[in-house]
């Protein structure tokens, strides 16, 4: 019994950045974060591919509506432009009725933690297989500027005329919150680390929630720009590897240790304080503890982490559910409708 | 007292309870029995939406009529030939469906005066109070037997008192002259892992009938014999079961696997149950975190290529209409079937109503018209599912299947059809194309269909979503496009009234009144329209299942009558429809909103008034 369609496999296909890019015409803003990002996730995909041995037929590109959702026009692959915050529902059926597909889900800080903010963390809690890209600018672009869900406290925008008075949601938290196997952040301009991390998320078997910090040039500009304009990010971000001391800042002399039950910033060879001294980096640690202080790390007390932060293995919700199907099938009592309608009780009219 | 045994061609049983009580159970032990000694059968469960309302009041009662007959029969009946009332708030709220001549029979344990003011009766005789003594009244103290049937049993107390039903299920069975063996065995097969407790209750069912026969309070026993029914193999079948078999057989006859987004919502739920119970015919079912989900994963679903199904009720449906009107742009094939219960909002969930019809036809933004089809009976569901998916397969788009719950957990005798007898279904899907990129959005000449190129195959990558396209594929906003495009989707679904069967009239293709319904009223009005043909007069139903489009030769049967009668159960939706659709007639109307099905009676009335 054949389940889905088996795509072939990548073997003898080599493909470059350019295979992904569709014919449609790129319609972000100039100066904009998300160009960097496409740029990124369109250079991780042969990398992806050759690893994995995927073909290019097997990647579908869901999203919902705002700036970022626009994103799949761009991908020459399948995609599915969907309605405002159902993309994680929309790509748990794509899933789910085929497992074979690879699929990623482009969306922003509005689609995925309000409108769409219950799909989101039942998709994480279930562990769905899919690629999450959260596109974080803190605000609403596509509607023209009024703050979003990761909106400073306090900022100033069109419905906020005098300030915000709400809290903002941190992505990673609810991440771990729902349970979920994998967050990496990173930030648009950081290509290279991009990079890595779509590879990484695409590896990681369960949903794999990546944060990008973006830029809106037009209605939210140098939003994050305290923590990433070049000048200061080394100092103000630290880039965590799984297996790796936590080491940052320009000169690499900066690091974390734990004190207490709190994180600390420390300087290497000030007090007394070694590199062997520095918190060595686990994302696969199943317990959230380390990865929550981690995900919540702030500029000027804590550097921001990029990276990996968390990756655990679990089972996945599609395999789970392909596995009942296989078992159920291969004990059946009933094996097609015919033999349905006549299960139960019957009776005959001679 | 002189114990007579009548013939009878049809009669009318209700169960009536605590909600604790089991008689869903015990109604549907006797339907079964019933079916199979081959009578005729129609049911219609009639519960409150709490699960245990406050103990002995009167919105704690739930009720179960079964009309079994030697003929036809088509409803589950109007009025009552036995009532059984296990409390005194089941009597208060029921006795106005016992017919003059019914016998009620009543469990006088809880007939004591705490309950008999807990049902809210003014006086301590609620018999005179109801102004029912002259029908016959059976006294049984069911509580007090079923407790000496079972002294030695070992089981406790409180198992049982929970017996009665069973015993009074006995006294039932005496009545209509029947044997227990089904009932036998369905106990031995429930409680195959607790023999106990099944011999337990074989020997409250066989004291309650042997109570029957020796108190001489019975005063009449009924026999109804086998209805002549066709050969073949029979069952037993609800609407929501029928429904949820249709979709699959018609994953077996597309061979493409079932995939159900769904969440629970009364009374659509147990048709997720349904197909979550077939994992082994290749079934996936998810049970989503809300119904917008729910239809958005069938949405992924149908894109990759499976038969994708969506089931709700009213309140459900109003949730999924942006994403309904994805699936409609996007010209994916999708089911989604609707339930539909009493509203608006919340309504009267546990209760049966046809007034999403207007939600069903117009509940979307923009131009977003959706085909329609209506269920007429329980088993018809099984049909009415299959062509739904058959058409949302076949022509790429989504199909709105309305039920309601009067169909949905009501049931009736089944045919078992062959799947040999239903067509093969051919979605329009593409391995290889000639042009290069795919165009998504190019037509066939004749459904005007377009192809469903699946997501893993090679060279066919593409682009759908929710932004008008060009048939390219690309997003377009150009207004000739635009204006091009609605009517290229709204001429698809125009054309499946090529595809439909003609509309047929039960009766004279002409004549003084029309009755025209939909849905699940069929019954009712079928043996309305039959009562007045067999008095003689010159009135035909014309019953659709076909809604929007309508068959093509629907205009044709409306000229031939001189009266046309629209009845169905909300304000008249779909007689504005069909002003609508063909304004040259006038419809008169009958309508009922009592979260209530029709009673024959009324329709009778209503064509007789017109007449």
């Amino acid at each position: 019994m054949q389940f889905y369609n088996n795509p072939e496999n990548s073997k003898d296909m080599k493909y470059t950045p350019q295979d992904f890019k569709s014919d449609q015409e790129v319609k972000w803003c100039p100066g904009c974060g998300d160009h960097a990002i496409l740029a990124s996730i369109q250079r991780a995909m042969p990398e992806i591919c050759e690893s994995l041995n995927y073909t290019k037929e097997r990647f579908v590109f869901v999203s919902g509506i705002g700036c970022s959702s626009r994103f799949p026009y761009y991908m020459d692959t399948y995609g599915f432009h969907g309605i405002h915050g159902r993309a994680s529902a929309i790509a748990t059926g794509i899933k789910v009725a085929n497992p074979t597909l690879t699929v990623w889900q482009i969306t922003g800080d509005g689609d995925a933690l309000a409108i769409g903010g219950n799909h989101f963390i039942h998709a994480i809690r279930r562990n769905i297989d899919v690629n999450i890209v959260l596109f974080n600018n803190q605000i609403y672009g596509l509607t023209k500027g009024q703050y979003s869900p990761t909106s400073k406290l306090g900022v100033v925008t069109k419905t906020s005329p005098y300030g915000t008075v709400e809290h903002p949601f941190n992505p990673g938290a609810l991440v771990l919150g729902a349970r979920g196997t994998f967050f990496a952040r990173s930030v648009d301009v950081e290509l290279k680390l991009s990079q890595e991390i779509m590879v990484e998320s695409a590896q990681h078997d369960g949903t794999a929630v990546v944060e990008m910090l973006v830029n809106c040039v037009i209605f939210n500009d140098r939003t994050h720009a305290l923590v990433t304009a070049k000048d200061v990010r080394a100092d103000r971000t630290i880039t965590l590897k799984h297996g790796e001391p936590m080491i940052y800042g320009k000169e690499r002399d900066k690091g974390l240790i734990l004190d207490g039950y709190a994180i600390k910033s420390v300087v290497i060879g000030q007090n007394g304080v070694k590199e062997s001294d520095l918190l060595i980096h686990d994302a696969h640690i199943e317990n959230p503890g380390i990865h929550s202080m981690l995900i919540d790390m702030k500029y000027p007390e804590l550097p921001v982490a990029l990276g990996v932060i968390r990756a655990v293995k679990d089972k996945t919700y599609d395999d789970n559910v392909r596995d009942q199907v296989i078992d159920a099938m291969e004990h059946a009592q009933i094996h097609n409708v015919d033999e349905l309608l006549h299960s139960g009780a019957t009776w005959e009219v001679k | 007292m002189q114990h007579k045994v009548i013939d009878t061609k049809e009669v009318v049983i209700r169960f009536t309870g605590d909600s604790g009580d089991g008689m869903q159970l015990t109604g549907t032990l006797f339907a079964d029995a019933s079916a199979l000694f081959g009578n005729d059968i129609s049911t219609f469960p009639d519960f409150p939406s709490e699960i245990r309302a406050p103990q002995g009041t009167v919105s704690g009662v739930s009720g179960f009529q079964v009309n079994i007959g030697s003929g036809e029969v088509r409803t589950p009946g109007d009025f009552c030939d036995v009532l059984v009332a296990m409390n005194p708030a089941a009597l208060k709220s029921n006795a106005k469906w016992a017919k003059p001549t019914a016998t009620i029979i009543l469990d006088s344990d809880t007939f004591d005066e705490k309950g008999i003011k807990k049902a809210g009766f003014k006086t301590d005789d609620p018999v005179k109070e109801l102004n029912i003594q002259d029908r016959h009244i059976v006294f049984a103290p069911i509580t007090t037997l079923t407790k000496e049937s079972l002294k030695d049993s070992g089981l406790d107390s409180k198992t049982i008192v929970r017996s009665k039903n069973i015993f009074t299920l006995g006294i039932c069975y005496y009545m209509f002259n029947r044997t227990l063996d089904t009932t036998e065995e369905y106990l031995n097969k429930k409680f195959r892992k607790k023999p106990e407790i099944a011999a337990a209750n074989k020997k409250v069912l066989s004291d309650g009938f042997n109570y029957a026969g020796n108190v001489h309070a019975i005063p009449n026993t009924y026999r109804v014999a086998p209805a002549k029914q066709e050969k073949g193999t029979y069952r037993y079948i609800n609407g929501n079961q029928a429904a949820a078999w249709g979709l699959l057989a018609a994953s077996e006859k597309s061979g493409l696997p079932l995939f159900c987004g769904s969440y629970p919502i009364t009374p659509a739920t147990s048709i997720l149950e349904e197909l979550a119970l077939r994992k082994d015919l290749n079934v996936k079912t998810l049970q989503c975190e809300d119904e917008i989900a729910a239809i958005c994963t069938a949405i992924g679903a149908a894109y990759v290529g499976n038969l994708a199904v969506t089931t709700t009720s009213g309140p459900g449906l109003s949730l999924k209409s942006e994403a309904l009107g994805l699936a409609m742009i996007t010209e994916l094939p999708l089911v989604v079937i609707n339930v539909q219960r009493g509203g608006p909002s919340t309504g009267i969930p546990t209760k049966t109503e046809q007034a999403d019809l207007n939600q069903a036809l117009y509940g979307r933004n923009g131009e977003c018209p959706v085909a329609v089809i209506a269920a007429r009976s329980p088993s018809h569901c099984f049909d009415a599912a299959f062509y739904s998916a058959k058409f949302a397969l076949e022509h790429m788009m989504p199909v709105l299947l309305l039920s309601e719950g009067f169909l949905g957990n009501g049931s009736e005798p089944w045919k078992i059809p062959s799947m040999k007898d239903y067509p093969e279904i051919h979605p329009p899907i593409v391995t290889e194309v000639s042009e290069s990129p795919f165009w998504p959005y190019k037509r066939d000449e004749d459904r005007f269909a377009r192809r469903w190129a699946l997501p893993g195959t090679k060279g066919l990558e593409h682009r759908v979503g929710g932004l008008e396209k060009n048939p390219q594929g690309g997003v377009s906003s150009d207004p000739l496009n635009h204006e091009k495009m609605v009517a290229d989707r709204a001429e698809k679904v125009a054309r499946m009234a090529n595809y439909i069967p003609d509309q047929e009239v039960m009766g004279e293709d002409s004549g003084d009144v029309l009755v025209v319904g939909w849905g699940g009223t069929y019954g009712h009005l079928y043996t309305a329209v039959k009562e007045l043909q067999s008095d003689g007069k010159k009135v035909s139903l014309c019953h659709f299942d076909y809604i929007f489009p309508l068959p093509k030769n629907s205009c044709e049967i409306f000229s031939k009558f001189k009266k046309i009668l629209v009845c169905e159960l909300n304000s008249g939706q779909f007689a504005s429809y069909l002003k609508a659709q063909h304004c040259q007639y006038k419809y008169h109307q009958y309508n009922k909103i009592q979260g209530q099905p029709f009673i024959v009676k009324e329709i009778v009335d209503a064509v007789d008034a017109i007449l």
